[in-house]
């Protein structure tokens, strides 16, 4: 199938430093992709080349297979959610909406059906008449995406819109940008710097870090099988470990940390002998017992001290000093609520499976 | 200005007044009280020589007498022909200098605005008058460049003096303008044109409406300015120039005519309200509004 949208080695520079440096991505009809990277890596750049705000020095954008070469924003057959919305004051609920359809020449009373049934689909029914500013904070959002799915796009951009809303609101929303996406069937391109979005929403994300891409791939994907180490260290949590490599044997590195901790990890990408490297763990990743003989016999072995408890009910997690290293490591307690009466200060066992410890080799830009 | 007196104590009081006190000796000393001596005037005519009795005497010559009304209404229209001009060149300048330009050049561009008013309007008035008179720089360019045969006589006409009041009003519509544009959202005009809206619809829908009570600011500071003018039509329209405030500084001055001078400037008052009451209506904004945004 024609995917909605390619994006073919876009460059943009700002002062002959690239912004967006050769990107190329595709983007599936009906899809959810996310662009997930720390601020200033370029995202917003990106997605102002897609809308047509700006126009790439090298490369091309094509949607619906159609090339956006020298085609202004008001003419794409995109449209896009602002990161602070950018709904009209002086227009009323109902005027926001119809805005575009109305410049597009549609019959006035088409416009008053459309824009109520559109009301309708995104749960604010009758709320034409209002003003902008009579509206919460998810109810502008929810005006602000039926303003452009209106127009019927081929592809809606978000810019971050969550930003904005508290930690409460963010999360009720998240649900309901993913259920208004399914229910629309439009493609969304959403970017974003809080990985739990992207991982929550999309079907694709594709991870960015200074103008590049550093993996494209499934939440799933990135979470369990990052290709970098800046992916392992900025998607979900993981513990960070450099370090040296030593023995390899096949695809397993015996990695030993700069703290002297020795740790058997599973080879990614090209890692040789006495190379710089960094292992990542997931908190999730080790096993956690009062008694070494309490863990399964597969895993490495290690001993520690328990030096916080951080409750946050079934993400709830410990910090544990490693006896010998005196490395800081985050592990993740059983949901089961197996271990709740740990207290600080005891002696713990824990292990992990080498193939659960990812082994890169570290760049040489400090990252 | 709003003054919030939540402390309500006797201390907080006594502040409020002693703060107060200088607008409102402005305002009683300077504005209220000889308003009403003007009124009582204007209400007078003296039937011998220091006899006056109550008489609207003075508001029958203005209608009776063409030359008055005549110039009253072209006063009126001229006035409002000069706010439109300032506003029509002033839009694209507040336009550049609070959306295009950046850093620097902005405040250059501003400093340009204000540079005009750092000599005195009777100075730059005779700026404009060695520009255009007979014997000035412009007709003799004009000759030189083959485009009139003999020096023609720029001065003395209702443009002239529109190019004179324009001039001296630009400052005042711009700085409203400027901040009325500087706190549109770019946001807003990205995403209309998002929307597909066009430079046409984005200006008439969005940039319009936002800045409507700038624009009503600008407007009203300037229409004043100019029905008020007394120097720049005078000069630059030499005897001709009938506008309203020549008429009234011949009673008072010339004339020695007080009450007729006291009743013309009266006029002007109801003039000026009556013009902008009815902009204001007609354009939807509120004077509140107005205020607080310019």
């Amino acid at each position: 199938m024609q995917p909605d949208l390619e994006v073919d080695g876009v460059t943009k520079r700002y002062g002959g430093l690239p912004a967006v440096d050769g990107l190329s991505l595709s983007v599936e009809r009906g899809s959810f992709f996310s662009i997930l990277g720390p601020s200033g890596c370029g995202k917003t750049t990106l997605l102002r080349l897609i809308a047509g705000f700006l126009m790439p020095d090298a490369g091309d954008v094509r949607i619906g297979g159609r090339s956006m070469r020298g085609v202004p924003p008001n003419r794409r057959p995109v449209n896009m959610v602002f990161q602070h919305l950018a709904l009209f004051p002086m227009m009323s609920v109902g005027e926001n909406v119809g805005y575009g359809l109305a410049r597009r020449g549609v019959a006035r009373t088409e416009i008053v059906d459309r824009v109520t049934s559109m009301l309708k689909r995104v749960g604010l029914p009758g709320a034409g008449d209002k003003r902008v500013d009579q509206l919460s904070g998810g109810q502008r959002q929810r005006v602000a995406i039926a303003r452009s799915l209106v127009l019927e796009p081929t592809l809606l951009l978000l810019d971050e819109p969550l930003g904005a809303l508290d930690l409460k609101l963010r999360e009720h929303m998240k649900i309901e940008l993913k259920q208004l996406q399914a229910d629309f069937g439009t493609t969304f391109v959403y970017i974003t710097h809080d990985q739990s979005e992207a991982l929550v929403l999309s079907d694709r994300v594709a991870v960015m870090n200074a103008g590049r891409f550093e993996q494209i791939g499934s939440p799933q994907e990135l979470y369990y099988e990052p290709q970098t180490p800046f992916v392992a260290g900025f998607v979900g949590a993981n513990n960070r470990l450099p370090g040296r490599a030593d023995r390899i044997e096949a695809d397993i590195v015996d990695v030993v940390t700069t703290a002297g901790l020795t740790v058997r990890a599973r080879r990614h990408g090209d890692v040789a002998s006495d190379d710089n490297v960094e292992a990542f763990v997931r908190p999730e990743a080790f096993d956690i017992a009062r008694d070494a003989t309490d863990l399964p016999p597969s895993v490495q072995r290690f001993s520690g001290t328990l030096e916080s408890l951080l409750f946050d009910g079934a993400n709830s997690a410990v910090l544990v000093r490693e006896a010998q290293s005196r490395t800081e490591i985050r592990i993740a307690l059983p949901q089961t609520g197996r271990l709740a009466d740990l207290s600080v200060g005891e002696t713990i066992a824990f292990g992990v499976a080498p193939s659960r410890v990812a082994c890169f080799a570290a760049r040489n830009d400090g990252h | 200005m709003a003054t919030d007196a939540t402390v309500a104590g006797p201390r907080s009081r006594v502040a409020l007044a002693l703060l107060l006190a200088p607008a409102l000796v402005w305002l009683i000393g300077l504005i209220v009280l000889p308003h009403i001596e003007l009124g009582l005037l204007s209400f007078r005519a003296r039937v011998a020589p220091r006899v006056y009795e109550a008489s609207l005497a003075q508001y029958r010559t203005f209608i009776d007498e063409p030359l008055y009304w005549h110039t009253f209404v072209r006063t009126a229209m001229l006035s409002i022909v000069a706010t439109a001009c300032t506003l029509a060149i002033a839009f694209p300048a507040a336009w550049y200098i609070a959306k295009i330009a950046r850093g620097r050049s902005r405040a250059m561009l501003l400093v340009l605005c204000l540079i005009p008013f750092w000599v005195s309007e009777a100075v730059r008035t005779l700026g404009w008058m060695i520009l255009l008179r007979e014997s000035g720089v412009l007709p003799r360019l004009l000759v030189e460049l083959g485009i009139t045969i003999a020096p023609v006589e720029l001065l003395y006409h209702d443009a002239t003096i529109l190019v004179g009041l324009v001039y001296t009003s630009l400052l005042f519509m711009m700085v409203p303008l400027i901040s009325a544009l500087e706190s549109l959202d770019d946001a807003l005009i990205e995403a209309a044109y998002d929307l597909g809206g066009n430079g046409w619809s984005i200006f008439r829908q969005i940039v319009v409406p936002h800045a409507a009570p700038g624009i009503a600011a600008g407007s009203i500071v300037v229409f004043m300015l100019t029905l008020g003018n007394y120097l720049t039509p005078t000069l630059l329209g030499g005897k001709n120039s009938l506008w309203f405030t020549e008429q009234i500084y011949t009673q008072f001055i010339t004339r020695f005519n007080w009450e007729q001078g006291a009743a013309f400037g009266f006029l002007l008052l109801l003039l000026s309200t009556a013009i902008v009451w009815l902009g204001l209506g007609l354009s939807g904004q509120r004077l509140g509004d107005v205020l607080r945004r310019g």
